[in-house]
């Protein structure tokens, strides 16, 4: 089995391409939960960069930040799914398109 | 860096698959499981980098809390109807998302392509890491000794977090018996 080694930018254009699919999926959707998973998978994409970074130099500073981008992204997540709850049952649906009531 | 490709790359084929059905199925409750799916393939890319206790911690907080809460909210809000909703956007505006993301991905591709190899002037290389006891050990011993303070905050910031979710999702709405 002869597989070439794993460069270090393989993995980081690896992680761009998630972040840009997690931006692509803000962009095309119209489900405010599809759109908050998609603001996590940005997350996860940022949270490798920096695990590989710190791999790359020998540095444990890019985990220890990803230790606190978790615990960010938990806390996030809650608040957004509580704003969630909270939007549909005043205006009884999770579609930006029919959430304009700041429309002028 | 030593990385085992062949797992490397299984773990990012199938990350990468998944996150492509997870922006494009139409139903949010099959877009929550493929991105479970993603979070454990992440998991197992940072066991491949070395980095276990993210690889624990990514299983657990991500693939555990967080979507057993997403999960939790689209059941309860029965919101589970399909919306891809990118036909109601006009084609070009479709085509100008798609052509940007895609000559921003090639950018940095090539940026990292052609960046100079970086010095590793840290002192946690992988031998070291692994005679002072490993990677959660290493990792824990600075989090309570160089990083306390930062960690004392998270805890004010989660329980901001929980007064906040409690405080905007239990708020009683005119006319409202509740969720439905």
């Amino acid at each position: 089995m002869n597989v070439p080694v794993v460069q270090p930018w393989i993995v980081l254009s690896f992680c761009s391409a998630i972040f840009f699919i997690g931006l692509a999926g803000v962009l095309i959707r119209r489900n405010i939960l599809i759109i908050i998973m998609c603001i996590e998978l940005m997350l996860n994409a940022v949270n490798l960069t920096l695990v590989t970074y710190s791999e790359i130099l020998n540095d444990l500073g890019g985990e220890m930040a990803v230790f606190f981008v978790i615990v960010v992204a938990a806390v996030e997540s809650a608040i957004g799914l509580s704003l969630v709850i909270a939007v549909f049952r005043t205006l009884r649906t999770v579609d930006t398109d029919s959430i304009q009531s700041l429309r002028g | 860096m030593t990385i085992s490709p062949i797992f490397f790359y299984v773990f990012a084929g199938m990350a990468t698959a998944f996150a492509l059905i997870t922006i494009l199925k139409k139903s949010p409750a099959a877009a929550a499981f493929s991105l479970v799916m993603v979070f454990f393939s992440f998991a197992g890319i940072y066991a491949v980098l070395g980095a276990h206790l993210v690889s624990a911690l990514q299983v657990i907080v991500y693939a555990g809390a967080i979507m057993v809460l997403f999960v939790f909210v689209i059941m309860l809000l029965n919101a589970d109807s399909p919306s891809l909703d990118a036909a109601r956007s006009p084609m070009w505006l479709r085509a100008l998302g798609l052509g940007t993301g895609a000559v921003l991905l090639c950018f940095f591709v090539w940026a990292f392509r052609n960046s100079a190899p970086l010095a590793a002037t840290g002192n946690y290389s992988a031998q070291q890491v692994a005679q002072m006891g490993g990677n959660t050990r290493v990792l824990s011993r600075l989090l309570f000794s160089e990083w306390v303070y930062p960690f004392e905050l998270t805890s004010a910031l989660i329980l901001a977090g929980i007064v906040g979710a409690v405080a905007i999702a239990k708020r009683k709405v005119p006319g409202d018996g509740g969720v439905s």
